[in-house]
């Protein structure tokens, strides 16, 4: 089936048109920009450019897949809204998957290992995963020195934050979403909501008395 | 053949989704006008918090497509052409709604125009009393602009002859409600208790209007710290705060001040018809007084029925019609959201 794999989660911005068999996930083309505002801006083109290149067209596509975070919120809305809106306007499926298990398919470790990326605020998002690449623990968001997990390696652009041995991927890559979703785009299923991972609530304080404007 | 245009708004607390139809002879007809409000999530903070607001855009803006297009009896297919608010409005909250309408056009494969929050407004009058004579004059006022403009085409030519060098006039509104105690957001209930008060019971200052301020601009955190010092007074006299008196006082002072700059500006212009929309443009203190003023000076008054003066989507969709109509050129899909659109940039 013919996919179209999308991820804002991180700096990187960034579109892929992909495969997805039995046999496993083929990449067909990609459109990769690591900038981390312009999300909003590149998008769209990237997708459109990645499905010129595979020589496809968007109508053609089966299914689309969606990193939904943790990421900085701005950008991955970014996606996640234009994700929504192509799965709406081409009547096809929009599978959401973790934006960390999406780095984490493209690890080859060969022993359990973490994702880490840049939360802000001197603060990771990270997962821990076992050697087959399965979550165990997380998403979560703490500082870099909180990652308590045994693991001695990490992929993800903030591995080297917490002391572990780096492993690639930095980023999510258009084959790593399609492989976190493969199994859920092959089996049919109905695709889960597509709803952010934002682990954080909304900075917001209820107001206190007005301020006195007077002397008393 | 007619034209469907699909509007998206998302500049503040409310996801909006309109459709309209533009008919060759160039007028536009409302199919739909759907609209997902935030507005009880920001209540307990006292103003729009963008986080809140921007989540609420993302989870709303696919649902809310799908009931304009039920509404209209229409199919994604059906539409010629997408218009979506590029600014000015709240960063984050744009920017799902820009990133929506670009994932729209690219799938269906028609143009997109990147438009001016502002010029919606003004357009949306036209699905409600046709359209625009040119020039016309425009008051817009709500919880996020206050702006004085001269509308030589709502689609091409909207120049700013004065804006709030502060508050919104729907912020003072916002915080005056708070200091008497009534609920967020604050222009409903002081208008209702105002029904009530007697609107000279105390003199509250008029900003702006000295013989050396500038004669178009409006200010209202003057009037908002004039309100807040007089109901301290009472207090610490130990007197009930007259409710009634103090919002019919400030909304005098609010009402006054605009419709005055607003006549004052038709008339040295020469410009014979005044739009008043945004959301504070349903307050019946401020569309009586400006009834009675444009009146007395012989201007056209329009002002679009409170469900069109409130940010939706149909405002969007009429806006982008009437730049469909006037030929202009699309915008790219790259295009990106700019909180700080001046209005002259209608299609960015
Ligand atoms: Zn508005």
């Amino acid at each position: 089936m013919l996919v179209l794999a999308l991820d804002t989660s991180t700096p990187a911005v960034t579109a892929g048109v992909v495969t997805v068999s039995a046999d496993g996930v083929t990449v067909l083309a990609e459109r990769v920009t690591i900038d981390a505002r312009a999300h909003g801006e590149l998008l769209t083109p990237h997708l459109l450019a990645a499905t010129e290149s595979a020589g496809v067209t968007l109508r053609e596509l089966d299914a689309l897949v969606c990193g939904v975070g943790p990421g900085p919120f701005t950008g991955l809305r970014a996606g996640m809204a234009t994700a929504a809106a192509l799965g709406h306007s081409l009547g096809i499926p929009v599978h959401p998957v973790c934006s960390l298990d999406a780095i984490a398919a493209e690890v080859t470790a060969g022993e359990p290992f973490l994702v880490v990326t840049d939360a802000r605020r001197r603060e990771v998002y990270w997962a821990a995963y076992d050697a087959g690449g399965t979550r165990t623990r997380g998403p979560e968001v703490s500082p870099p020195a909180d990652v308590d997990d045994p693991a001695r390696v990490a992929a993800g652009q903030q591995a080297p934050a917490v002391g572990r041995t780096v492993a690639e991927p930095a980023y999510p890559t258009p084959a790593g979403l399609a492989r976190a979703a493969a199994g859920r785009l092959l089996s049919g299923a109905t695709p889960d909501l597509l709803t952010p991972l934002y682990l954080r609530r909304p900075d917001a304080v209820e107001p206190g008395a007005p301020k006195r404007v007077t002397t008393p | 053949m007619s034209r469907i245009v699909l509007g998206i708004e998302s500049s503040c607390d409310e996801t909006g989704v309109g459709l309209v139809r533009l008919a060759d002879d160039g007028t536009v007809e409302l199919l739909a006008d759907e609209v997902a409000s935030s507005v009880e999530q920001h209540a307990r903070f006292g103003g729009v918090v963008p986080e809140v607001a921007s989540r609420a855009h993302l989870e709303a803006m696919v649902p809310t497509a799908e009931r304009a297009f039920a509404k209209a009896g229409l199919t994604l297919s059906d539409v010629d052409a997408i218009a979506v608010t590029a600014g000015p409005g709240l960063a984050g909250a744009l920017l799902v709604g820009v990133a929506a309408a670009k994932a729209y056009a690219a799938a269906l494969d028609v143009p997109l125009y990147g438009v001016n929050h502002l010029a919606g407004h003004i357009a949306v009058d036209t699905l409600q009393h046709g359209p625009l004579p040119k020039p016309c004059l425009a008051l817009l006022v709500s919880g996020g602009h206050s702006q004085l403009l001269r509308v030589d085409d709502v689609a091409s030519g909207i120049v700013e002859l004065g804006s709030t060098v502060d508050d919104a006039a729907g912020e003072a509104y916002d915080k005056v409600a708070r200091l008497l105690g009534l609920p967020y957001p604050g222009g409903p209930p002081i208008d209702k208790a105002a029904a009530d008060g007697n609107p000279e019971a105390i003199a509250f200052p008029r900003g702006m209007t000295g013989p050396r301020d500038a004669k178009f601009d409006f200010s209202f955190s003057g009037l908002k710290t004039a309100v807040a010092r007089w109901v301290e007074g009472a207090r610490r006299r130990g007197e009930e705060i007259p409710v009634a008196d103090v919002a019919a006082s400030f909304q005098e002072a609010v009402a006054d001040v605009l419709t005055a700059k607003a006549v004052r500006a038709a008339t040295e212009s020469g410009i014979g018809t005044l739009v008043i929309s945004g959301g504070v443009a349903a307050n019946s203190r401020l569309s009586a007084l400006a009834a009675q003023r444009c009146a007395e000076a012989g201007i056209e008054l329009r002002v679009p029925r409170p469900r069109l003066c409130t940010d939706n989507g149909a405002m969007i969709a009429a806006l982008g019609a009437h730049v469909v109509a006037a030929g202009r050129k699309p915008s790219g899909l790259d295009i990106s959201a700019n909180p700080a659109l001046p209005v002259d940039t209608i299609v960015v």
